[in-house]
């Protein structure tokens, strides 16, 4: 959507409102989601009144946290992936009768799917290590709300380092693995795998 | 068979101002890059809208501005060869191919194996664009154009991504395809050379305006403005000055020239083509000029000569370039480079070009 959108103006802005999140401090990402999601606020009353859900410091809200904080990297990466798709396939495309939908389900997404998928990883990788705004959200209660990240900090802080060492396994490993996957796609990204080789340098 | 296309389309600093038309066979768009030459054929095929025109392809009105018509690309049928042909990646040659035909499997199938023979593209009906040759490529994005019959089909530069030695047999084989094809081509290139081979007619086109335009050859013979000179290849562009209807002062070589053709009050610059000139001791239009540099290629020479009348510039506009075939070089035996010679031209070689 932002890709698409015609003003300059608009795109800045709404580029800046999607990136937001990454660049604030997550305390006070979380303090915003405070404010809106709250129990006396608008959208927390709503929940609240019609669905019966309480969003503060319930499960909901870690996941509400993680996504916010998080969305940004994906944001970005696909929006690159999308801007980097060759626009003369899109031409040929339309010339060859291609209606708009079936150019951006059967050309642009094959394209931009390395891309999508690199930021998914990384968005995730960046969910799974996220403490400030969760703390803020969802606080840090025992079996419901508290997160991997939460629970180190607790253990530590409570000198119950056995219990630590198994967290920081857990998440040593998932972080690694990630990081594989991530390589694994920037590669076909880069290599193009299918990806033709534009203009120059075309060999025999 | 007929193309018709009248096209205005601003830019900030540049505007493009085009009108063309064509009933058969192939027509050549001679520019230099930045002329407006992929624009145009972009607003033909409906990837960019003019601001003002009219296209009509075939008794089809595809666009026109004061009756607000703008069929979108899909519904033209104009074959686009792109200059890096745009085949989709993450389809096979013949998925390729098949991506612009409508109809049962079983006709797709049946159409694309027929221009999977005779493209010769046997036996890489499977792979993908990036498993192909430069040559491959094109041919697939031809056969890719030619399966769904389009009304008009727009070549942009479809030699320059390739190899030379490629390129000739490569432009060999397009011209035996488009001869088969009954409707209109246009070649977009900014090689004469190219233009001369494929097109019976053409149209110069520098800065957004058409230069010139008609049959091919009369271009290449008697381009009438400095433009159409120089992109038809001719090296020796002088300034001029009318002296009577049979004379021209060419001021930046400080020669007198005696011109087969009147001359016309209007005439501003006379251009040489570098193979007209011959060694000469007596006879009309004679000169002296100094030996500066030669430029050899395998199989011809470029001397450079600067006339001993001429003023001295930095930019070196002044040099006469002579092109000899390298079996002729003896004629420049005994001499070396500084040495004086004494070459002629023929009036009838003498090109009067006016402004533009």
């Amino acid at each position: 959507m932002v890709v698409s959108a015609r003003s300059e103006k608009i795109k800045m802005v709404l580029d800046g409102i999607l990136t937001l999140p990454m660049v604030l401090p997550p305390t006070v990402a979380g303090f915003f989601l405070l404010m809106i999601f709250g129990v006396k606020r608008p959208l927390g009353q709503l929940f609240l009144e019609v669905f019966g859900i309480k969003i503060v410091f319930s499960w909901a809200a870690t996941v509400i946290a993680a996504v916010v904080i998080s969305f940004p990297l994906m944001y970005r990466a696909a929006r690159g992936a999308f801007e980097q798709v060759d626009v003369t396939l899109v031409y040929a495309a339309r010339t060859l009768g291609f209606s708009e939908r079936k150019i951006f389900w059967r050309v642009i997404m094959p394209s931009a799917m390395p891309g999508v998928l690199s930021g998914a990883i990384l968005a995730f990788a960046r969910s799974l290590g996220e403490f400030g705004a969760t703390a803020m959200l969802a606080g840090n209660i025992a079996g419901e709300t508290r997160t991997l990240p939460l629970a180190i900090y607790s253990e530590v802080a409570a000198g119950k380092m056995s219990k630590v060492y198994d967290y920081v396994w857990i998440i040593v490993v998932l972080s690694f693995f990630v990081v594989v996957l991530m390589n694994v796609f920037s590669r076909r990204e880069k290599s193009g795998g299918r990806r033709i080789r534009k203009k120059k340098g075309v060999d025999t | 068979m007929s193309l018709q296309a009248e096209i205005k389309k601003r830019f900030s600093g540049f505007s493009l101002e085009v009108s063309l038309h064509t009933e058969q066979g192939v027509l050549g768009i001679l520019g230099a890059s930045g002329s407006g030459k992929s624009m145009t054929l972009k607003c033909i095929a409906g990837i960019e809208t003019p601001d003002e025109g009219r296209i009509v392809l075939n008794d089809r009105v595809l666009f026109d501005s004061e009756k607000k018509i703008n069929l979108p690309p899909q519904k033209r049928r104009v074959g686009y060869l792109f200059q890096n042909y745009a085949l989709f990646p993450n389809m096979t040659v013949e998925a390729n191919i098949a991506a612009g035909l409508n109809g049962s499997r079983e006709e797709k199938k049946a159409a694309v194996e027929r221009m999977i023979k005779r493209f010769r593209l046997e036996g890489l009906e499977k792979r993908y664009p990036s498993q192909l040759s430069g040559g491959q490529q094109q041919r697939t994005a031809l056969a890719r154009i030619l399966v769904y019959e389009p009304d008009v089909i727009m070549l942009d530069e479809p030699f320059s991504a390739l190899d030379y030695y490629l390129k000739e047999q490569l432009q060999f084989q397009v011209k035996e395809v488009l001869s088969t094809y009954a409707g209109n081509v246009l070649l977009v290139t900014h090689s004469r050379d190219e233009v001369y081979r494929f097109c019976e007619k053409s149209l110069i086109l520098d800065r957004g305006r058409v230069a010139m335009e008609g049959r091919t050859e009369e271009l290449f013979l008697r381009p009438s403005n400095v433009t159409s000179a120089r992109l038809t290849g001719c090296k020796n562009i002088s300034r001029a000055r009318r002296i009577d209807a049979r004379r021209v002062m060419a001021t930046d070589w400080g020669i007198c020239l005696k011109t087969a053709e009147e001359v016309g009050e209007d005439i501003r610059y006379v251009g040489i083509r570098a193979h007209e000139f011959f060694p000469a001791t007596e006879g009309v239009n004679i000169f002296s000029c100094q030996w500066k540099d030669t430029l050899k290629q395998p199989f011809e020479w470029d001397i450079l000569m600067r006339p001993k009348e001429a003023e001295t510039s930095e930019s070196g506009e002044e040099l006469l370039w002579w092109k000899i075939d390298y079996s002729q070089s003896r004629i420049l035996e005994g001499k070396k480079i500084g040495d004086v010679l004494q070459i002629g031209i023929k009036p009838e070689s003498v090109l009067l070009l006016r402004e533009g």
